[in-house]
């Protein structure tokens, strides 16, 4: 095991020193890549999510969503999101299919209507249930979304990190860029700036209480939004994950939304 | 001690001229901290119940500081390619604004419609350039029906446009106040871009952050302008008066000094500078002539008489130090009441004053004698004509003084009569005149597009997600028809017409179904889909809190004064009160506050004048050695403002913040006329045992000419700031000007006639 960890040591420094003949841009590509990398193969996901929203005087109010992800190699994952609370919009189920580099595809189910809703929109900079995050902050990080340009190494809470700086393709986004903090020992990000459109800090988010599953996967278990213009904060709680479920295309079918539960 | 205080200052005269001048070097190195505040908040205390209700509720949603263009094409259409080419590249550019965090036009406006079931939610016009007239139609036909649009950016006849910029500045207490003026000089830069780009359109350019950055430019503009002609007006008063260079060098020099000691003290003590604390200049180069003159017209007259320079000042200052000292303290009494002010500017406006007054005080009992003993002065032996005037006009007041004593009376309650008519207005847009850009463009935009004046609501469902209920969402739509059924409101921004668009494009666009959802949880679902389907920047955030149990409602209103302003918001709580209790909140936002700051301004006032008017009367009842002539002095004292007041409401009738400091301050000011007139009248009595109507012709042939060229000078002084572009200053001024010449009056033509009444 000791003398593993050597190795894995030896091969990190050797991808580091390889690192410093690139230019900013392909060592940041090469970041994201990585961290891309380290993540392939998880299958499908399911979790919970409880989110409190917070305004500037401090009043709060929460919502809870049961979120199910399915790996969709060379392009965006499908998710659905289920909600749960509060009680008026609970049975709510939004199916999404992103996509690289097109809008994604969304459909939302509505208990009172009893219909399935197609959304069209290119827009996904917006709010997501009023939150501080937008629909893009929780939405698939894919590789492609985003140009890439290696910054810095920094200490961040006590951890070797990368800084890379990442500049979202679609022209829709709501931000400029994103400056990212993925620690070197096991490429999660850390903290990401967000930079409205006038390229000035908006908000940034804090990744906390990482934890592994099988034996591979990191998930965060909180992650913290502060806006620093509004001084509006959102904290997102994930609770109950589950890998390889065993869910297929068919569960992320449009026509099978009304039937989520 | 009079007598050995000349001749201690004599003798130290070249001590006493550097260590007065390092003195005011020390003070007014203070200025370098002063700045200016941009920021109309500053008006406002912080226990100021208004201020708190409208930070309360911008905390609960967003901040409504903004800066809005006007768009009007000379075509009169703004629905052409070339005009919404040029309204979709300023929606872009105007996200660059500094601290921008929303932008709406009627471009980026995100219209929702139904096919089949699809929701579609895109911007009203994604480009234009190659839209065809079925399209340009089309796009006319929404905006100009659309509630949520219609005198927000766009005009119901579609002539005039904006695209609304929400700025988000900092906290006030991390401002540094550059964020004011870096977002005006930003938007200015567009509009000229604009205008360049597209000569065909007429742009405006206004909103709370345009609002905010004229507060310093007028102040700035007053001091370019207004103090130069202040700094002329009083020396050509000192050169005629006094025919004396060096004299007229030397006052020159001690109001500098004076001016100087006062900003740079205002600087040490961390006090803002707004347009009223920025007009303290002015007003303090103005009071402290009066000090110089009495002391100078003296020195001047005993060297005339022959006597050498160094006994003229001796005696010069045995006879002035006690008078001048007294008006000194009884002036800066006068502007300490301004403390009372609920307003701070106003404070820090009387502090400063109060600050200059005293350092003209100890300025011109050292600097000014120590300087007219170093300088040449060069006097022409021999009496002046004045005093003969003077004589002429005493006779005059005592043969007449029945008449005069009833005429006076009767014309005082004559004017006192029209005080009620005046009313209590403060528009924030009318502080500003027709010269300040910010006022045109303005008046404009009320006129043709949207205003200014806002009332918000935040109303309160009670519960957690409440806001969907349809019980709830009925009564706010119920208020917000009784709002677009008066006649003095432009527009309402409400959730429920949001609600009723979703619910049409829900069931497939059919206009039966423009109407509230009939439950909760169809509500809550269409606001979950809408949500999730707008952009950044144009959430709802701005109108719906974090639990959705309160909405904002936002009603834009005319130009209307604070009455009606008032008015408006008492129908409304009735509204409130008799058909939702449950939700029941009060208005807030700056129109509402600025309603109520003359109110709370007055009121605060009222008791500030008064411990002025006792602490001043026992002054006087000291210094004067007689309670009945204390007492007597009272009358020329309050008659004047109460006339002046009486005169604004015969002929202006509105009165506001900048007027409910007058009383008070102008109190200070003219008791000093009183007081040198009784000390004289009351000498000849007392010392020269004559009668009262051969003391009254001694009190006018001693102090006469001084009184009226001082009141000169005073009247002068406050008619310049009555120039100011801003109304705060210039009705101030005006009614000061007006309140000092009623002084004059009083003290010359009804306090002698009063005098021989009393002590017959």
């Amino acid at each position: 095991m000791k003398q593993l960890y050597i190795v894995i040591l030896v091969l990190t420094g050797l991808f580091a020193i390889q690192v410093q003949a690139e230019t900013p841009e392909e060592t940041g590509l090469q970041i994201a890549k990585e961290a891309d990398r380290r993540d392939q193969g998880f299958g499908d996901s399911i979790a919970t999510m409880q989110m409190v929203l917070r305004n500037k005087r401090g009043d709060e109010s929460s919502r809870e969503v049961r979120v199910r992800t399915l790996e969709v190699e060379n392009d965006g994952d499908k998710s659905m999101s289920i909600f749960d609370s509060p009680a008026d919009v609970k049975g709510t189920a939004f199916l999404t299919f992103s996509h690289i580099n097109k809008p994604d595809d969304q459909w939302l189910y509505l208990p009172a209507l009893k219909r399935v809703k197609r959304i069209a929109s290119k827009n996904k900079s917006g709010p997501f249930m009023g939150s501080e995050f937008a629909y893009e902050d929780i939405s698939s990080d894919e590789v492609d979304k985003y140009t890439y340009r290696y910054l810095r190494d920094e200490n961040y809470e006590d951890m070797d990190c990368f800084v890379v700086e990442r500049d979202p393709v679609d022209k829709n986004s709501g931000y400029t860029r994103q400056v990212v903090w993925y620690d070197k020992g096991e490429y999660r990000p850390q903290k990401v700036d967000y930079y409205d459109r006038k390229n000035e800090h908006l908000k940034t988010l804090t990744f906390h209480e990482y934890r592994k599953y099988l034996d591979k996967y990191w998930r965060g278990m909180r992650y913290e939004m502060v806006n620093y213009q509004t001084g509006k904060s959102t904290t997102l709680t994930w609770k109950e994950y589950t890998f390889r479920n065993g869910l297929t295309d068919r569960d992320f079918d449009k026509n099978t939304l009304k039937r989520a539960r | 001690m009079g007598k050995s205080y000349g001749e201690w200052l004599a003798r130290w005269r070249y001590l006493v001229l550097v260590v007065v001048i390092a003195l005011v070097a020390i003070a007014a190195s203070g200025a370098r901290f002063l700045t200016f505040k941009t920021d109309y908040r500053v008006f406002f205390s912080a226990d100021n119940p208004q201020l708190q209700a409208f930070e309360q509720l911008q905390n609960t949603y967003t901040k409504t500081d903004n800066v809005l263009f006007v768009l009007a094409p000379k075509d009169g259409n703004v629905f052409t390619n070339e005009t919404l080419a040029s309204v979709i590249e300023l929606t872009e550019a105007s996200w660059q604004i500094p601290y921008s965090i929303r932008v709406d036009s009627i471009t980026n406006y995100q219209h929702t419609e139904a096919d089949g079931d699809d929701l579609i939610v895109d911007d009203l016009v994604p480009d234009a350039g190659q839209l065809d007239a079925a399209a340009l139609e089309r796009i006319r036909d929404i905006a100009t029906h659309e509630p949520l649009l219609v005198h927000r950016v766009i005009s119901p006849d579609g002539r005039v446009t904006g695209v609304n910029v929400t700025v988000q500045l900092p906290d006030p207490e991390v401002q540094t106040g550059k964020e004011v003026p870096r977002v005006t000089a930003f938007a200015r830069n567009m509009v000229d871009k604009l205008r360049t780009e597209n000569p065909d359109l007429d742009v405006y350019l206004t909103g709370m952050v345009i609002m905010n950055n004229s507060f310093p430019e007028v102040s700035i503009r007053d001091q370019q302008t207004l103090v130069p002609i202040m700094f002329a007006v009083v020396i050509i008063t000192l050169v005629l008066l006094l025919r004396s260079f060096t004299a007229t060098i030397a006052t020159f020099i001690v109001i500098v000094c004076s001016v100087l000691t006062a900003m740079g003290l205002a600087g040490w003590l961390g006090l803002a500078l707004t347009p009223p604390s920025a007009s303290s200049p002015t007003i303090i180069l103005t009071l402290a002539v009066a000090d110089c003159v009495h002391i100078l017209v003296s020195f001047l007259h005993a060297m005339r008489r022959g006597l050498d320079k160094t006994s003229a000042m001796a005696d010069s200052l045995r006879i002035n130090l006690q008078p001048v000292f007294l008006t000194s303290v009884t002036t800066a009494i006068g502007f300490l009441s301004m403390n009372f002010s609920d307003a701070p500017p106003f404070r820090d406006l009387g502090n400063i004053v109060a600050m200059g007054v005293i350092a003209a005080f100890f300025i011109s009992i050292t600097l000014l004698p120590a300087l007219m003993l170093v300088l040449p002065v060069r006097v022409k032996p021999g009496a002046t004509r004045n005093s003969r005037h003077m004589d002429r006009f005493a006779d005059f007041v005592v043969e007449r003084r029945n008449f005069l004593f009833y005429g006076v009376g009767f014309i005082v309650v004559v004017l006192v009569i029209f005080i009620p008519r005046n009313e209590l207005n403060d528009e924030f847009i009318k502080y500003f005149d027709k010269t300040v850009d910010f006022r045109n463009a303005t008046d404009f935009s009320s006129a043709n597009l949207t205003g200014i004046y806002t009332i918000d609501y935040s109303l309160s469902a009670g519960e957690s997600g409440g806001i969907s209920k349809p019980e709830f969402l009925e009564r706010v739509e119920a208020f917000a028809d009784w709002y677009k059924t008066r006649p003095e409101v432009l527009h309402v921004n409400t959730l429920t017409d949001i609600m009723k668009r979703l619910n049409m494009n829900m069931h497939a666009d059919e206009p039966d179904w423009y109407r509230l959802p009939g439950q909760r949880d169809l509500s809550a679902q269409y606001l979950l889909l809408y949500e999730m389907s707008l952009p950044y920047g144009l959430d709802l955030n701005n109108q719906i809190d974090v639990d959705k149990s309160a909405t904002r409602m936002t009603v834009t209103v005319k130009n209307i004064s604070s009455n009606e302003m008032l008015a408006l918001e008492d129908k409304a709580q009735e509204w409130l009160r008799n058909n939702a209790p449950g939700m029941r909140a009060d208005g807030a936002s700056p129109s509402v506050m600025f309603a109520h700051i003359g109110y709370r301004n007055i009121r605060s006032m009222l008791t500030g004048t008064s411990v002025a008017l006792v602490l001043i009367s026992l002054i006087l009842v000291v210094a004067l050695r007689s309670v009945k002539i204390g007492l007597v002095s009272l009358i020329p004292n309050l008659a004047p403002a109460a006339m002046s007041f009486g005169l604004w409401g015969l002929l202006v009738g509105e009165v506001g913040l900048g007027l409910s400091v007058v009383t008070g301050m102008t109190l200070g000011i003219v008791v000093d006329d009183t007081v040198h007139f009784l000390s004289k009248y009351l000498r000849a009595r007392r010392e020269q045992q004559l009668t009262p109507p051969d003391a009254v012709r001694y009190a006018f042939s001693t102090v006469g000419t001084a009184l009226w060229v001082t009141s000169l000078v005073l009247i002068a002084g406050f008619m310049v700031l009555s120039q100011s572009p801003f109304k705060l200053n210039s009705d101030m001024g005006l009614l000061t000007a007006i309140t000092i010449a009623f002084a004059l009056a009083a003290d010359f033509l009804f306090l002698p006639p009063l005098l021989m009444k009393v002590e017959k």
